[in-house]
């Protein structure tokens, strides 16, 4: 049996025939081709697969792609605008925040829900924001330090 | 900007595509007509396979084939084993692809299928009727050597037995008369004896590991897109073991997510999915799920280390005892035998001097993942057991632990020093280092805190690890005395075009560690282009020269060497043309950051890029020389790089609950000049989180029927953001005498200092409340447990 979907990706419509069971990661990678969004685990543990579901930030690898019908999804190949890199795809960049890059993709848009509900955090809510990605590379020190500089780079250009 | 981009923390040219999602792993490869394959795994740790029953699984939907043991016979060769130790009665069992007849651990692959999707072929899984005649399992290493406990292994290789399920025995020893030292220690000094169980690791890189295989029946060529940390190692064996001889095989390694010891190896799962590409003449991808990374991706440590120090009563060590038993898994990974001896036992004296030492170390064949490298590989291991014992040295007699250290110190040397394994240390200071941290942390202040006493029933703990490891492997001639089947020298080729643009083609195969990054500067630094016009080239077989891999922190120290070799042999011959060009002797020629000029005028200079174009041209070349501006280097090292330091770590337990926090942790690491300290600052972070996660919470845990009881990420606990504190890195330069850029390697050094300066942290802070011994990790429940014993006592 498949069922009808309709998801946004990226500004994107996809119409596709799934099956119930078809994880949203899956229908990322597959159907809109798009393969940014990693697949770290299968025990919903390091957040590698975390993209946005109507600018919420959700782990692709426990999410249904039916319950996402309908949804406007971003994925990390959504976040720049057009050229112009992310304020956290930024401060990854240049406070070191990434090694082998597998962790980076989810890392990025867990921080970005971070910061959405959390506009200045201090290390300790960024340590604690970002318990549910695990990163085998950095030791997780730089990223603290991308976050932050993003939020500082965000409140800067706000201003 | 060339002389000073040596040195400087430039963001990596890798991000880009990282932090858009831009770039390829081998999950991400898709290819016309491409196949999905999924491996069986055991069931039981040990176990007769009786039956296989496959007719309802290649009948269900979207199934391709199925495959089992009896369909790769003859087909694919046994896994080799590559680390042939010698003079250590090494036995090697039989390592097959599928296993036919007895399953050795729960990663033993019994069937494999193909689907057309990934999730028909985990479907069809399900619909594989195994019977297994259950056998008994052992996965203690020290059981497993004993009289009664289960034989994994018939034979070997060459029909021997395989008794106690030795795979080998090996020794090390050294120096003067040992049971006099301990003799001696008995009668007048003091003798520490201790038992650390190096508990078993999983590597956990964030990528699975995965294999895409496209064989082309009209061509009879195989291209393997593979997550392997040593492309040129996986052609070789690829080519052993199924046949398609080399010149006809392209190993590419894309992407890959990080590896940590655990992409070196060959994989029975890479060489099924080679199987079934050329059997059905399809692309197959195959990529393993997490648990099944858990189940069958080579584990770390497992060592049972039975451990004697002697000592004089003023604190210098006289000799050193060891026995380890080494758990190898279920049968020898490809580099498995070298790691707990060659690269265990010859660091043995770390930064001492030790007069007298022995180590005998058993491998042991288990029901278990087999073992390989993990991040440090040996030397974790080593310094482990080094600063454990004297750090109970010190307690022993009552003194501070950094006052044991600076008894028994090699003395500051800066061109090689022969320790007692024979080895020769190329530089270092290990005083300098230790004093240094001391003096950086405020040691002193807080001993005088800790003396103070608990604060809210928290207990401060201070723990010190002064390392010195052995990295950047190595001269090719001793890779073959040690056993090793490959060299380990690195080759790079370097290319100029008429624009001045170059292209560099390397062995070496960085996943992770930013070497496009560092490559690029060594060019610019060597010879004044911009690092931006530099694209390197690497992980493709067919593309790049030789090289034997990226793992032991020698990559920069061994790849990067034979680069600025190569750039050097640039330099020399555009001298020449600058020279022809400028009418000028080749003698009177100066050069600075990319310009050749004649001695005195720098202002009628030629760039490199002036030569670049004229050697391409080739217009007015002296006589003799050949066109172009490129050159090749194979470099072997004439020694290893010896990096060092000195961490310490902070802890605070609390006595009521056992939770031990990790409240600070400073790390003093040496590895020479940095090219990029940003790079090597984010080095030594990951390296110490992974050593932090064996102290305090990682653990691989099997129960009595072999079954791994960790087998997800929900039941390992991997080091997180929340757990961690600020660390502190600082460093010192120290050159190494023989490296052509002074270099040493920084990739392990974190890992092989922090656990030891953990593990003391916590055992410092017990020591009032009277613990003397715990197991790692030191979970909250291990601690209060082991407070309550000792209150009872
Ligand atoms: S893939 Fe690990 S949490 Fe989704
Ligand atoms: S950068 Fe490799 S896992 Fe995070």
């Amino acid at each position: 049996m498949k069922v009808p979907v309709r998801i946004t990706v990226n500004g994107r419509l996809f119409e596709r025939e799934v099956e119930p069971r078809l994880l949203l990661v899956h229908f990322i990678r597959v159907f809109a081709e798009l393969t940014g969004t990693k697949v770290g685990c299968d025990t919903s543990q390091c957040g590698s697969c975390t993209v946005l579901i109507d600018g919420v930030s959700a782990k692709s690898c426990t999410t249904l792609a039916v319950q996402a019908d309908g949804a406007n999804v971003t994925t990390i190949e959504g976040l720049a605008d057009g050229e112009k890199l992310h304020a956290l795809q930024e401060s990854f960049w240049n406070k070191h925040g990434l090694q082998c890059g597998f962790c980076t993709p989810g890392m990025i848009l867990a921080s970005h829900e971070l910061l959405r509900t959390n506009a200045s955090p201090s290390d300790d809510e960024i340590r604690h924001g970002l318990e549910g990605n695990i990163c085998r590379c950095t030791g997780y020190q730089n990223i603290v330090r991308a976050v932050k500089d993003a939020a500082e780079a965000t409140a800067a250009a706000d201003k | 900007m060339s002389s000073r981009i040596f040195g400087s923390g430039i963001r990596r040219r890798e991000d880009p595509r990282l932090i858009t999602g831009s770039a390829t792993y081998t999950h991400d490869i898709v290819l016309p007509g491409m196949v999905h394959a999924a491996m069986l795994r055991s069931s039981h740790a040990h176990a007769r396979i009786t039956r296989i029953d496959t007719e309802k699984a290649r009948v269900a939907p979207g199934v391709v084939a199925v495959y089992t043991g009896a369909d790769i016979e003859g087909a694919l060769q046994p896994v080799p084993c590559a680390w042939l130790l010698p003079d250590s009665q090494l036995r090697i069992a039989p390592y097959p692809c599928i296993a036919k007849d007895v399953v050795r651990y729960t990663g033993d692959i019994v069937a494999a299928v193909v689907a057309e999707t990934p999730y028909q072929a985990q479907d069809a899984l399900d619909l594989i009727e195994v019977h297994y005649d259950p056998l008994p399992t052992v996965t203690d290493p020290e059981k497993a050597a004993g009289d009664d406990a289960p034989q994994l292994h018939a034979k070997d290789i060459n029909g021997d037995d395989i008794p106690g399920n030795q795979a080998f025995h090996w020794t090390v020893a050294g120096g003067g008369d040992l049971d006099a030292a301990f003799a001696e220690a008995e009668a007048n000094g003091v003798v520490i004896k201790e038992r650390i169980l190096q508990q078993r690791l999983i590597p956990n890189a964030m990528e699975p590991r995965g294999a895409v295989a496209q064989y082309t029946r009209a061509t009879g060529e195989l291209t393997l897109w593979n997550t392997t940390q040593n492309p040129h190692i996986v052609r070789f064996l690829c080519s052993v073991v199924t046949g398609v001889p080399e010149d006809k095989l392209r190993v590419i390694a894309p992407e890959v997510g990080g590896g940590f010891g655990s992409k070196i190896a060959v994989y029975p799962a890479d060489f099924v999915t080679v199987f079934c590409s050329k059997t059905l003449g399809r692309p197959v991808k195959w990529i393993e799920t997490r648990s099944e990374n858990y189940q069958a991706t080579t584990h770390g440590r497992d060592h049972v280390q039975d451990i004697e120090l002697a000592a004089t009563k003023d604190g210098k060590i006289t000799g050193l005892r060891c026995t380890v038993h080494a758990g190898m898994g279920a049968y020898l990974s490809t580099a498995a035998p070298g790691i707990p001896t060659i690269l265990h036992g010859l660091m043995l004296s770390g930064c001492y001097t030790i007069p007298a030492l022995k180590e005998d170390v058993y491998g042991v064949y288990t029901n278990g993942v087999p073992v390989e490298a993990y991040r440090g590989a040996g030397r974790p291991e080593a310094t482990f057991m080094l600063e454990r014992l004297i750090d109970m040295l010190a307690n022993e007699l009552d003194l501070d632990p950094a006052d044991v250290r600076r008894r028994n110190f090699i003395p500051k040397f800066d061109d090689g020093h022969e320790v007692v394994t024979t080895l020769n240390y190329d530089s270092g200071d290990y005083p300098g280092a230790l004093d240094k941290l001391i003096e950086h942390t405020g040691y002193q202040a807080l001993r005088e805190k800790q003396k103070a006493g608990p604060s809210n029933g928290k207990y401060l703990g201070l723990g010190l690890s002064s390392y010195v490891e052995i990295c950047g492997l190595g001269p090719s001639q001793v890779a073959g005395a040690i056993g090793f089947q490959g060299g380990l020298w690195e080759s790079a080729i370097v290319r100029f075009h008429p624009t001045g643009k170059v292209h560099v083609f390397i062995g070496a195969s960085p996943h992770g560690q930013g070497e496009e990054t560092t490559f690029a500067q060594i060019v610019a630094s060597e010879i004044g282009v911009d690092a931006g016009d530099v694209k390197i080239f690497h992980g493709d077989t067919d593309s790049t020269p030789m090289g034997w891999g990226t793992y032991g922190s020698r990559t920069t120290a061994v790849g990067g060497a034979a680069l600025a070799l190569a750039v050097r042999k640039i330099r020399d011959k555009a001298k020449v043309l600058a020279a022809h060009l400028l009418e000028a002797s080749v003698e009177d020629m100066d050069y600075e950051d990319g310009k050749f000029f004649v001695k005195g005028s720098p202002d009628k200079a030629k760039t490199i890029q002036d030569i670049a174009l004229m050697a391409n041209v080739a217009w007015n070349l002296p006589e003799g020389m050949e066109a172009g501006l490129e050159a090749t280097t194979f470099y072997d090292p004439p020694n290893f790089v010896f990096p060092y330091g000195a961490h310490l770590a902070v802890v605070e337990v609390d006595a009521s609950t056992g939770q031990v926090e990790l409240t600070g942790y400073t790390a003093l690491d040496d590895c020479g000049p940095q090219i990029n300290p940003v790079i090597v600052e984010g080095q030594v972070h990951g390296g110490i989180v992974q050593g932090v996660g064996q102290a305090l919470w990682e653990g691989a845990a099997y129960d009595e029927s072999g079954q791994l009881i960790t087998g997800s990420m929900l039941d390992y606990a991997l080091p997180r953001a929340d757990l961690l504190p600020e660390l502190d890195v600082i460093s010192t330069v120290t050159r190494s005498p023989h490296h052509p850029l002074g270099v040493k390697g920084i990739g392990e050094a974190g890992t092989i200092a922090s656990t030891s300066a953990v593990y003391n942290a916590v055992m410092d802070a017990l020591k009032p409340l009277g613990v003397k011994r715990v197991d790692m990790p030191f979970t909250p429940e291990r601690v209060w447990r082991a407070i309550q014993e000792a209150k009872g006592s």
